[in-house]
C-alpha cells in the first residue's frame, strides 16, 4: 500500500525574491518601532517606557522580517506543463493550486514597484472560478514573459470552453 | 406611445423601433417624495408643531435628497430607450453620460422579474436580464426598471424563446416540480434571523426616534416597562426578556417567510431552464439556466435540522455575484429533509439526490483533536480573563468565571463532536459530494465536470497532524467547495478519482511507513 504526496513543482522562484519579501515586510515591521526609538532618545524622562516598547515591536517584526522570506523561499514554487499550471505559495499557510490549461482564461503579467526595483514579475492565471486564481510571484521578467507566451499557445491549443 | 401599448415589433425585427419605458413610472418616482413629506407631518405632530433647528436641518436635507433621487429617476425614464432586435437587446440611457449597452440573445442567463411594493401598487415590475459573466465589466447585467407585469412577461418569454431559437434547444416536459405548502410554515420560527432582525429594528426605531429629538427611554410606556423591571427579581427579568425577544423574533421570522415564500412554485420549463415564483409584498421570478447547474446545495442550520428540516440551494453559474448568488440561488424554502432530497433529484434529473448518500466517508480521528482543540480555546479565551478579572477585582466574577465554564465546556465540546461527526465526502456517479459545517450543516454536490482546478491548503497545524484541505474550484456557486481536514493521502487520491489526470502528474507515491494506515 502506498501512500500518495504532492511533489513540489519543479521551478523555484527567483532568488531576489529573498530580497523583495524582505523589503516588502519591513514596511509593515518597521515603521513602529522607528517611532518608539525616536521617542526613545528625544524624551529622557520616559526612556523605560519607550525602551519596552521598541523592545516589544522591534523583536517580532524582525524575526518575521528574518524568517518570513527564507520559509517562502523554501516554499513557493511553480510548474508549467502542456496540460496544466501548478504552483505552491505560503509559509505558515501553504497552498497548492492546479489549473488545467483548458480552464484557463486569461493570463496576466502584474509588477509592482517594489517588484520592478528588484527586476521581478507576477503572474496571474485566471479561470472561470474567482477563487480559482493561479498566483506565481517572484520571476524574472524574462522568464516571466516565457512563461505568459508558453501558457497563451497551449490555453488556445487546449480545447475547452473555460466554463 | 400609450402606456400599455404591447411589444409588437416581430415582423420586422431586423431594425425595430425603440420602446420607451412604462409611464407610470413618474408616478413610482413621484411617489417616492411621500417618505419626506410624512416625516415632516409626523414630526410635527410629535413635537406639537414646535420644530427645532436640529430637526429642521434634518428633514430638510432628506427632503432635498428625496428630490434629487426623484429627479434621477424622472431623467432616466426620460431618457431610457429599449429594443429587441434579431440577436440582441440593446438600451439607451443617459442624458449627460450616455450609455448604449447590447446584450446578444444566445448570451442571455437569465431573466429574472422583481417587483417592490410602489412598483406593484402601479403594476409595474422590473426585467433584470443576466448574461453570467464572471467580469465586473458593464454590458454584462442590463436592468429595464419599469414596464407592466404583462409587458414583462411577454419580454421574459420572448427573450428566452429567442435565445432558444438561435442556440440548441433542448425540448422537456415542462412542469412543476415544487410549490408551497403551508404547513412548511412551521419552520419559519427556526431560522435564527428572527431574533437578528428584533434587535435590528428596536436599534433602527430607537436611532430614528433619538435624530427626531425623542428620547425612547423617557416615553410613558417605556418607563412603565422600567418600572416593573425594577420590581421584579433580575433572573425573571431576564427571562422574561429573552423570551420576548425569541417570541417576537419567532414572528418576525414568519413573517419574513410568508412574505419570501407566498406564492412559492418551482417549475422546468420549456428550453432547459428552471424558474422560482415567489413573494408577497416583493415577486421574485429567477430563472436558473439547466446546464448552468452544477450541483446542489443542501443547508440545514442547527434548529431547523433538530426539527428534521432543509433548505435547498443550486449551485449554478450566472447568477451574479457573491451577495447576488446567495439571494438568487434558494430553490426551496425550508422543507421536511426528505421534500428537500425529492426536489434535488428532480432537479438534476437523478433517481436519488446525491446529497442523501449516507455512506460519507468519515474523517480522520485526528479532525476531531483539532476541533476538541478549538472547543478549548474559545472556553479557555472566555473563562481565563473572567477568572483572571476575578481574583484582581471581586469574587463574583470568579464565580461567573466557574458558571461560564461549566456551561460552555460541555456545549463546545458537544459542537465539536458533532462538527467532527459531519465531516465527510464521497463520489456519487457525476457528483463529488462534500459535508461540513457547526453550527449550520451544508452537503453539497458538485458536479465532477464542473470542477476547474484544485486549491489544496495545509494549515501549520494541519500539517502537524498530516492534513489538507481540498478545495474544489468551479464556476459555479460559490467558486470553491472545500473537504476539510481530510489525510493528505486520502484527499489527494480522491481529487485524483474525482477529476481523472488532472493532479496525476504532480503526485508521488511513497511506500507507506508511517503508523497511521488509512483506510481505503
Amino acid at each position: 500500500m502506498d501512500d500518495v504526496r504532492l511533489r513540489p513543482p519543479r521551478n523555484r522562484v527567483e532568488r531576489r525574491a529573498v530580497a523583495w519579501w524582505t523589503t516588502q515586510s519591513s514596511i509593515f515591521a518597521l515603521p513602529l518601532p522607528i517611532v518608539f526609538a525616536v521617542l526613545y532618545l528625544f524624551i529622557p524622562p520616559a526612556r523605560t517606557w519607550f525602551g519596552w516598547c521598541l523592545a516589544i515591536t522591534l523583536v517580532p517584526g524582525l524575526a518575521y522580517m528574518l524568517v518570513m522570506p527564507a520559509w517562502r523561499y523554501r516554499v513557493h514554487r511553480w510548474e508549467t506543463t502542456n496540460e496544466a499550471v501548478y504552483a505552491s505559495s505560503g509559509w505558515l499557510w501553504q497552498r497548492w493550486r492546479v489549473v488545467p490549461l483548458s480552464r484557463v482564461q486569461t493570463v496576466d503579467t502584474l509588477r509592482g514597484p517594489l517588484q520592478q526595483m528588484f527586476r521581478l514579475s507576477g503572474i496571474t492565471v485566471t479561470t472561470a472560478s474567482a477563487s480559482g486564481a493561479v498566483k506565481i510571484k517572484g520571476l524574472d521578467h524574462r522568464v516571466a514573459a516565457d512563461v505568459v507566451e508558453h501558457l497563451t499557445k497551449y490555453t488556445q491549443a487546449t480545447p475547452g470552453d473555460a466554463a | 406611445m400609450s402606456a400599455d401599448a404591447p411589444v409588437r415589433h416581430r415582423t420586422d425585427a431586423a431594425n425595430p423601433e425603440w420602446e420607451r419605458l412604462n409611464a407610470r413610472l413618474i408616478l413610482v418616482h413621484a411617489s417616492l417624495l411621500a417618505a419626506p413629506l410624512a416625516s415632516w407631518a409626523a414630526t410635527l405632530v410629535a413635537t406639537g408643531g414646535k420644530v427645532n433647528l436640529q430637526a429642521l436641518i434634518t428633514l430638510g436635507s432628506l427632503l432635498i435628497t428625496f428630490l434629487v433621487v426623484t429627479s434621477i429617476g424622472m431623467m432616466r425614464y426620460l431618457t431610457t430607450r429599449y429594443r429587441i432586435t434579431e440577436d440582441r437587446v440593446e438600451l439607451r440611457s443617459g442624458l449627460l453620460f450616455r450609455s448604449h449597452r447590447a446584450i446578444r440573445l444566445d448570451r442571455i442567463r437569465s431573466v429574472d422579474l422583481t417587483a417592490n411594493p410602489v412598483h406593484r401598487v402601479f403594476g409595474l415590475t422590473s426585467l433584470r436580464i443576466g448574461t453570467g459573466e464572471q467580469t465586473h465589466s458593464a454590458g454584462r447585467k442590463l436592468t429595464l426598471d419599469g414596464v407592466s407585469k404583462a409587458q414583462a412577461a411577454e419580454l421574459r418569454q420572448r427573450l428566452l424563446s429567442r435565445r432558444d431559437a438561435l442556440g440548441a434547444a433542448a425540448v422537456e416536459d415542462d412542469g412543476l416540480i415544487a410549490d408551497m405548502d403551508w404547513s412548511w410554515i412551521r419552520y419559519a420560527p427556526l431560522t435564527i434571523w428572527g431574533v437578528g432582525g428584533v434587535l435590528a429594528a428596536v436599534g433602527t426605531a430607537y436611532r430614528t426616534l433619538h435624530e427626531m429629538k425623542v428620547d425612547p427611554l423617557q416615553l410613558g410606556f417605556v418607563k412603565d416597562i422600567e418600572a416593573h423591571y425594577g420590581s421584579v427579581p433580575l433572573w425573571f427579568g431576564i427571562l422574561i426578556t429573552l423570551l420576548i425577544i425569541v417570541v417576537l423574533g419567532a414572528i418576525f421570522s414568519t413573517a419574513t417567510f410568508t412574505e419570501g415564500w407566498y406564492g412559492y412554485r418551482l417549475e422546468r420549463e420549456d428550453g432547459g431552464t428552471f424558474r422560482v415564483l415567489r413573494g408577497l409584498l416583493v415577486t421574485r421570478s429567477v430563472t436558473i439556466e439547466e446546464r448552468r447547474l452544477r450541483g446542489v446545495e443542501l443547508g440545514e442550520t442547527m434548529f431547523l435540522r433538530w426539527a428534521g428540516g432543509a433548505r435547498l440551494n443550486a449551485v449554478a453559474s450566472g447568477l451574479g455575484d457573491r451577495d447576488e448568488n446567495r439571494k438568487r440561488r434558494m430553490l426551496t424554502p425550508p422543507v421536511p429533509r426528505a421534500e428537500a432530497l425529492r426536489v434535488a433529484a428532480d432537479v438534476l434529473s437523478e433517481a436519488e439526490s446525491p446529497t442523501s448518500l449516507t455512506d460519507l466517508r468519515p474523517h480522520p480521528r485526528i479532525a476531531l483533536r483539532r476541533r476538541v482543540n478549538r472547543a478549548l480555546t474559545v472556553t479557555a479565551l472566555i473563562v481565563i480573563p473572567l477568572a483572571a478579572l476575578g481574583l484582581w477585582l471581586s469574587t463574583a466574577l470568579l464565580y461567573a468565571a466557574v458558571a461560564a465554564a461549566v456551561v460552555l465546556l460541555p456545549v463546545t465540546l458537544a459542537l465539536a463532536y458533532d462538527a467532527y461527526r459531519t465531516l465527510g465526502h464521497g463520489m456519487r456517479g457525476r457528483y463529488l459530494v462534500t459535508r461540513s459545517g457547526t453550527f449550520a450543516h451544508r452537503t453539497v454536490a458538485l458536479q465532477r465536470e464542473g470542477i476547474i482546478g484544485w486549491n489544496i491548503s495545509s494549515s501549520f497545524f494541519q500539517r502537524r497532524s498530516g492534513l489538507l484541505t481540498l478545495g474544489a474550484t468551479t464556476s459555479a456557486g460559490e467558486h470553491c467547495y472545500k473537504v476539510r481536514d481530510v489525510t493528505v493521502s486520502e484527499g489527494l487520491s480522491f481529487a485524483e478519482e474525482a477529476v481523472p489526470h488532472l493532479l496525476t502528474p504532480f503526485l508521488e507515491r511513497v511506500p507507506t511507513h508511517r503508523r497511521d494506515r488509512r483506510r481505503r
